[in-house]
């Protein structure tokens, strides 16, 4: 029953998240806030993560492949077909729900417990619409950050490649350049904007519901991030069954 | 003015507003008195519109707010001015910024004007140096006068403070308790006050409402409080040995 009412709550604040809208010259601060805090500030870790990710999918698809008859070009085909499709928007999203999640669900929690949201009520003001809806806003601005962690993904293999010695920098780039679909981008682009929705609405609903006090905040955080992997996981499953499925 | 009838509210089948009716006048600072637990806090959340009621209402010089569209609603809480009990100052704005912030919501002013009113009112509430400190580098009392000035910007008609003096020192009370008094005096709004502080019933409770078991037990001032024989207000405000000596020598003097 609970989880059946916290679904049923998360949804009604989706609804009023769009209800009486704050002052625009108000709002796009915040939006450019959130940009900075939540968008800006992960591409270090995008970065970081996707390029050494990046060179171990290289060097391990390079190693398992013993049989001459398999082409070396494939080492540059799996690491992008890898990095393209699942790991720059679903683990990188993943690794986003610790990182910005938990960010979003402490600062809106923290709010909550030191009575801030209740001092935005009593001036009237949409609290849900002022502190949700700009994060939801400016992580639509998260498929750069992942487009970024694919480039440097590849990249990363491209490097593990020619200094580890495992294929030559030719046959990487045809591996590349090999049956290379422009729809698998878009596919993972439309993955990357309903996980940036997911990553901006399930934290801020459990920081914005929360009850207690400070340790209560940092429960909150975890079982935001469990909630968030957990979504972001089945819609994964759900999205790519839909659209590269039979 | 704040007309309370018969107010009801309930959390999961308790009652604990048992039907609550009083009037909070104008110019005045009214304070909401009682233990833990008598409701106060209930009570004043339903004046902010921050709880529902079951029963009864609340009208704001005669506008009754559970009558009242969303817009009109939200147009009333524009006049309404409030004091958390922590502050609940807005961690990521400077203490200028927050005091700023209803001007940026709910007017149309320009950059200049809205630093004059800011500069005005942080001058009022003694804070004129203050402007770009964070609120985690002020003190407790400094805080509670930039909730107190983020709660008048807006030329409020009415001001709500939960507990104002809790967490302070004595004197840095009497400051907030004058404040308050003065500010609800120059600017003629409908002040209400929750308070545990006995000092701020005896200086500033013009008018006094006494909450017992979610009841008003009693209902009066800060001159009337003193002579009252009712028992339980008695048992509440003079449970102090030290407050109970001074109602003796007022007793004594104004025989």
């Amino acid at each position: 029953m609970t989880y059946l009412h916290n679904i049923g709550a998360y949804f009604l604040m989706i609804v009023e998240m769009f209800r009486k809208p704050t002052k625009w010259s108000v709002m796009k601060r915040l939006i450019l806030k959130d940009i900075d805090d939540l968008v800006i500030g992960s591409l270090g870790i995008i970065a970081f993560i996707s390029f050494f990710v990046g060179g171990v999918i290289t060097i391990q698809t390079a190693l398992n492949i013993n049989n001459p008859l398999i082409p070396k070009y494939l080492v540059g085909f799996a690491t992008k077909q890898s990095i393209i499709l699942e790991f720059a928007p679903t683990f990188t999203s993943i690794i986003m729900a610790g990182k910005v999640g938990s960010f979003i669900t402490s600062s809106i929690g923290t709010m909550r417990v030191t009575e801030q949201i209740d001092a935005l009520e009593v001036m009237g003001i949409n609290s849900l619409n002022y502190l949700v809806l700009p994060k939801t806003i400016a992580l639509f601005l998260y498929p750069f950050a992942i487009a970024i962690g694919m480039f440097l993904g590849i990249l990363g293999g491209m490097a593990a490649c020619v200094f580890g010695g495992y294929t030559s920098l030719e046959d990487y780039v045809l591996g590349i350049q090999t049956d290379f679909q422009a729809f698998h981008v878009i596919y993972s682009f439309i993955k990357t904007f309903v996980f940036a929705f997911i990553l901006a609405t399930i934290p801020s609903f459990h920081g914005y519901y929360m009850k207690g006090g400070a340790l209560e905040v940092g429960k909150a955080s975890t079982t935001s991030f469990v909630w968030t992997s957990v979504v972001i996981i089945l819609l994964n499953y759900i999205l790519t069954d839909m659209m590269l499925g039979k | 003015m704040i007309e309370v009838k018969n107010l009801h509210k309930s959390f999961s089948g308790v009652e604990v507003l048992k039907g609550i009716s009083t009037i909070f006048e104008k110019g005045k600072t009214n304070l909401i008195i009682g233990q833990s637990g008598s409701g106060k806090t209930v009570f004043l959340k339903c004046l902010l519109g921050l709880f529902n009621y079951e029963e009864g209402s609340i009208s704001y010089d005669g506008k009754i707010f559970s009558q009242l569209t969303e817009d009109e609603k939200r147009n009333l809480r524009a006049e309404i001015g409030m004091v958390f009990q922590g502050s609940a100052l807005f961690d990521s704005m400077t203490i200028a910024e927050n005091v700023m912030f209803p001007l940026q919501m709910f007017t149309n002013q320009s950059k200049s004007e809205m630093d004059d009113r800011v500069d005005f009112v942080l001058k009022r509430v003694n804070l004129d140096d203050a402007h770009n400190k964070m609120p985690s580098e002020a003190s407790g009392g400094m805080q509670k006068r930039v909730a107190i000035a983020r709660a008048i910007v807006n030329n409020p008609k009415y001001l709500f403070c939960d507990e104002p003096n809790s967490g302070l020192d004595p004197k840095t009370a009497i400051v907030i308790d004058n404040l308050i008094q003065e500010i609800t005096d120059e600017y003629q709004i409908t002040t209400v006050i929750n308070s545990h502080d006995m000092n701020s019933v005896m200086e500033i409770g013009e008018k006094i409402v006494f909450l017992k078991d979610g009841l008003k037990a009693w209902e009066g001032s800060n001159k009337t409080i003193f002579k009252t024989d009712n028992e339980v207000v008695t048992d509440f405000v003079y449970s102090s040995n030290l407050f109970k000596k001074v109602r003796k020598m007022y007793l004594e003097e104004n025989k």
